[in-house]
C-alpha cells in the first residue's frame, strides 16, 4: 500500500515537474521572438491537470483552454509537437494554424484546446453524449477557469449533461483572476460548486495545489461516471503564477495583493510532493533522476522542434472543408 | 426497384430527406426544439421519433449556443447531427459555436477533425413574423470561411441537397424558406444527392439574367412569365448555394445577356447579392451592357402589421417593374399589374406558384 502511494507521488511528482520545467525553457526562449504567439503558462497549476489526467484511461477525452500546455502534457500530448506548434513550425500540432491556444493530440485523446472562453464545455457535453450514444467505455473531462464558470454555454452545457446523465467530468480550476479582474468583482460571494450542485451535479472539491488530493477526488469522479452516474463538478483552488498571457511576472502591476501571491507560492505543488520524497532515500533519487531526465527531454523537444520545417501557405485552403 | 417520381411538397420532401438518411446512417441524430412535437417543425420531423426512437430524434433545451456546442462535440465525436430551428432569428444565439468552432474545427487543427453537422434555419415572410421571427441572415453565415451555406428553392432540391449536406463531413447551414415549404414539386422516391455548390438555370431566356435566392425564385419565375408575353426574355438561375456561390453559372449566363438583376430574400447593404454583383463586376465587367442590379429588402427590419409590410418584400410585380425600368422598357404598369396582381393577400404565399418547379 506504502509502495503504491509512494509510486503514486512520484508519478504525479514527474507530471508535474515536467510542466513547470517545460513552461519555465517557454519563458526562457520567449524573449527570443521566436515563439510568435500568445503563451498562457500554467506555472502554479500543475496540480490540476497532474491529478485529474492521473484519473483518466488514454482512451478517455480532454478538452481546454487558452491555458492549455498543462493539460495537454499531463494527458500524454506530445511534447515536441507542441513545441513546434508554439513555433509555427510545420510539425506542431495544428501544423503552424494553432499556436500555443490550439492544442490537440488525438492520440492522446487530448480533443482540443481553443481560447474561446466557454467553448469547449458544450463540446464536451457533446463528445460525452455521443459516446453514450455509440456505446463507448469513456469519460470526458474538461478543464476551465472561474472566469468560464460566468458563460451562459456552461450552464446550457451542465443542464443537458444532468438531463441525459452524460459521462462528462467538469473541471473548474479556480484562480481567482479573470486576467487582472478578481473573483469577488465578477462572481457573487458563494462558492462557485454549490451553484453546479443546484444545476444537479455532483460537486465536490479539492486542494487545487495537492496533487494527490486532485487525483483521490478525481478517480472517484471517474470511477463514478463510469458507473453510469450523474456528471461531477471539480472545483480545484489553485493560482496562477505569472502574467495572464506571456512567460514574465506581472506583481508590479499590483492587481494582486502581495501577500496573497506570497501565500500561493509557498503552497507551490511541486513542492509539496518534493517535501514527501525528500525524506525518503529513493524519493530523493527519483528527484534527481526526473530533473536530469525532463531536462534532457526538453533539450531534445527544443531543438527537434526549432529545426521543423517551414509550414506552406498553399496548403492553408486545403484544410478549409473536409 | 423502379424510380418513382410524385409531386409533394417541400415539407414533405425534407422529411422523407431527414428518414432517408436516418436509415442509411444510424450515425445521424436529430435534434431541435419541437422536433417530436405535434407540429413537428412544419411537418418535416412528423413521426421520425416514433420510426427511430428517443435515442435518435431528440427535442432539446432553449439553449441554442450551448446546444450547437454539444452538436458539434458530437459530431467530431462520429455522430453526424442534424439541428433545427423553427427560426433563423433563434440561431445567431449559436454564432459562437457555429463560427468560432464549427466553421474552424476542421481548418484550425489541420485537418484532424471534422465536423459533419446540418443546422436546418428556417426563414419566414408575412402573416405578421414581424422584426424577430422573419429575417434572412444567409450573409452572416455566408461570411464565413469553412460553413456551407445552402438555400434550396425546389422540393427536389430540397431533398436532394439535405441528403447531400447530411452525407458532408463539413458543417452546413441548410436555409429552408416557410413560403417553400407548401409548394409541390416532382420528388423522386429514392434517396438522392444534389451537389452544394451549383446554381440551376430555371428558365433560359435572352434579354437579362435574374440570379435569384430562395424564395426570390418563385417571384422571378412569375415575373419572367408575365414578362415573356410582353417581349421580355429572362434568363432566371436559382442560386441554391450561397457559400460557395457558383460564380460560373451566374457570369456564364451574364456573358450571354448582358445584364445582370439579383433578386435576393434579404436586405441590400451587406447582402449576398452586392457579393454576386461583385464578382460579376470583377470578372465579366466587359460582358456588362448596363450597370447591375439588386432588388431586395430595403434597410429596416421586417414590420408586423400588413399595413406595412406591403411593400417591404419584393414580389414578382415589384420585381417586373424593376426589370422594366432598369431595361428601359416600354411597357404600360397596367399591363404588369393584370398579369401579376396577386389573388391572395400579400403576406400569405401566392397561388400563382402551387409548384412544380
Amino acid at each position: 500500500m506504502k509502495h503504491l502511494l509512494i509510486s503514486r507521488i512520484e508519478s504525479l511528482y514527474h507530471t508535474m515537474l515536467r510542466i513547470r520545467r517545460v513552461e519555465e525553457a517557454i519563458a526562457g526562449h520567449y524573449p527570443m521572438q521566436e515563439m510568435r504567439c500568445p503563451v498562457h503558462l500554467s506555472i502554479g497549476q500543475e496540480a490540476v491537470a497532474a491529478g485529474v489526467c492521473a484519473a483518466l484511461r488514454q482512451q478517455d477525452g480532454v478538452f481546454s483552454n487558452h491555458r492549455a500546455h498543462a493539460h495537454y502534457l499531463a494527458k500524454g500530448g506530445s511534447l515536441t509537437a507542441m513545441l513546434a506548434e508554439i513555433y509555427g513550425k510545420a510539425e506542431g500540432c495544428c501544423k503552424g494554424i494553432g499556436g500555443s491556444m490550439h492544442m490537440i493530440d488525438l492520440a492522446a485523446g487530448f480533443l482540443g484546446a481553443v481560447p474561446i472562453v466557454g467553448a469547449t464545455v458544450p463540446l464536451a457535453v457533446g463528445a460525452a453524449w455521443a459516446a453514450k450514444l455509440r456505446g463507448e467505455d469513456k469519460v470526458i473531462t474538461v478543464f476551465f477557469g472561474d472566469g468560464t464558470f460566468e458563460e451562459g454555454a456552461v450552464y446550457e452545457s451542465i443542464n443537458f449533461a444532468v438531463l441525459h446523465r452524460l459521462p462528462v467530468l467538469f473541471v473548474c480550476e479556480n484562480n481567482l483572476y479573470a486576467c487582472y479582474t478578481r473573483l469577488s468583482t465578477r462572481q457573487p460571494d458563494r462558492p462557485i460548486h454549490t451553484v453546479a450542485t443546484a444545476c444537479g451535479c455532483k460537486a465536490v472539491t479539492a486542494d487545487g495545489n495537492d496533487a494527490l488530493a486532485v487525483f483521490d477526488a478525481a478517480s472517484s469522479a471517474v470511477a463514478d461516471l463510469r458507473a453510469g452516474g450523474y456528471p461531477v463538478f471539480l472545483e480545484c483552488s489553485t493560482y496562477r503564477w505569472r502574467e495572464h498571457c506571456g512567460p514574465n511576472m506581472d506583481d508590479d502591476l499590483d492587481y494582486r495583493p502581495k501577500t496573497e501571491v506570497a501565500a500561493w507560492k509557498a503552497a507551490c505543488p511541486v513542492s509539496r510532493l518534493a517535501k514527501i520524497l525528500g525524506t525518503l532515500d529513493e524519493g530523493q533519487n527519483f528527484m534527481a533522476h526526473a530533473e536530469r531526465e525532463i531536462s534532457a527531454e526538453i533539450n531534445t523537444a527544443f531543438a527537434g522542434a526549432l529545426a521543423g520545417g517551414i509550414p506552406q501557405q498553399t496548403d492553408l485552403p486545403g484544410y478549409l472543408y473536409a | 426497384m423502379p424510380e418513382t417520381i410524385r409531386k409533394i411538397t417541400q415539407a414533405e420532401a425534407i422529411r422523407e430527406a431527414l428518414e432517408q438518411a436516418m436509415t442509411e446512417d444510424e450515425r445521424v441524430i436529430l435534434i431541435g426544439e419541437g422536433v417530436p412535437d405535434p407540429k413537428g417543425v412544419f411537418g418535416t420531423t412528423s413521426g421520425l421519433q416514433e420510426r427511430f426512437g428517443m435515442a435518435r430524434v431528440f427535442d432539446m433545451p432553449l439553449a441554442e449556443n450551448g446546444m450547437t456546442g454539444i452538436c458539434i462535440g458530437a459530431a467530431i465525436s462520429g455522430m453526424r447531427p442534424v439541428m433545427v430551428h423553427q427560426r433563423i432569428d433563434f440561431a445567431l444565439l449559436c454564432m459562437d459555436q457555429l463560427v468560432n468552432n464549427a466553421a474552424k474545427w476542421h481548418y484550425m487543427f489541420a485537418g484532424q477533425a471534422s465536423v459533419p453537422l446540418v443546422v436546418r434555419v428556417i426563414v419566414g415572410r408575412g402573416w405578421g413574423q414581424g422584426p424577430q421571427h422573419a429575417q434572412s441572415l444567409q450573409a452572416m453565415f455566408a461570411h464565413v470561411p469553412g460553413l456551407k451555406v445552402v438555400m434550396p428553392s425546389s422540393g427536389y432540391d430540397a431533398k436532394g441537397m439535405l441528403l447531400a449536406a447530411i452525407r458532408d463531413d463539413n458543417p452546413v447551414i441548410f436555409i429552408e424558406h416557410r413560403w417553400l415549404h407548401g409548394i409541390i414539386d416532382e420528388v423522386p422516391t429514392m434517396p438522392y444527392t444534389v451537389q452544394l455548390d451549383k446554381a440551376a438555370i430555371r428558365r433560359h431566356g435572352k434579354d437579362a439574367t435574374i440570379a435569384a435566392f430562395s424564395f426570390m425564385v418563385v417571384e422571378a419565375l412569375l415575373a419572367a412569365k408575365a414578362l415573356a408575353d410582353l417581349g421580355i426574355d429572362l434568363e432566371v438561375i436559382d442560386a441554391r448555394a450561397v457559400r460557395p456561390l457558383d460564380m460560373t453559372t451566374i457570369i456564364e449566363s451574364v456573358t450571354r445577356t448582358g445584364t445582370l438583376i439579383v433578386a435576393d430574400t434579404s436586405w441590400k447593404t451587406g447582402g449576398i447579392a452586392g457579393e454576386v454583383v461583385a464578382g460579376v463586376t470583377e470578372t465579366a465587367f466587359n460582358s456588362l451592357r448596363r450597370p447591375p442590379l439588386r432588388v431586395a429588402l430595403p434597410d429596416i427590419p421586417a414590420p408586423t402589421s400588413p399595413h406595412l409590410t406591403k411593400d417591404y418584400y419584393p414580389d414578382a410585380l415589384h420585381l417586373a417593374r424593376a426589370i422594366v425600368n432598369h431595361l428601359g422598357a416600354t411597357i404600360p404598369d397596367a399591363e404588369l399589374v393584370s398579369r401579376l396582381s396577386r389573388s391572395t393577400p400579400h403576406d400569405i404565399p401566392q397561388r400563382e406558384f402551387c409548384g412544380p418547379f
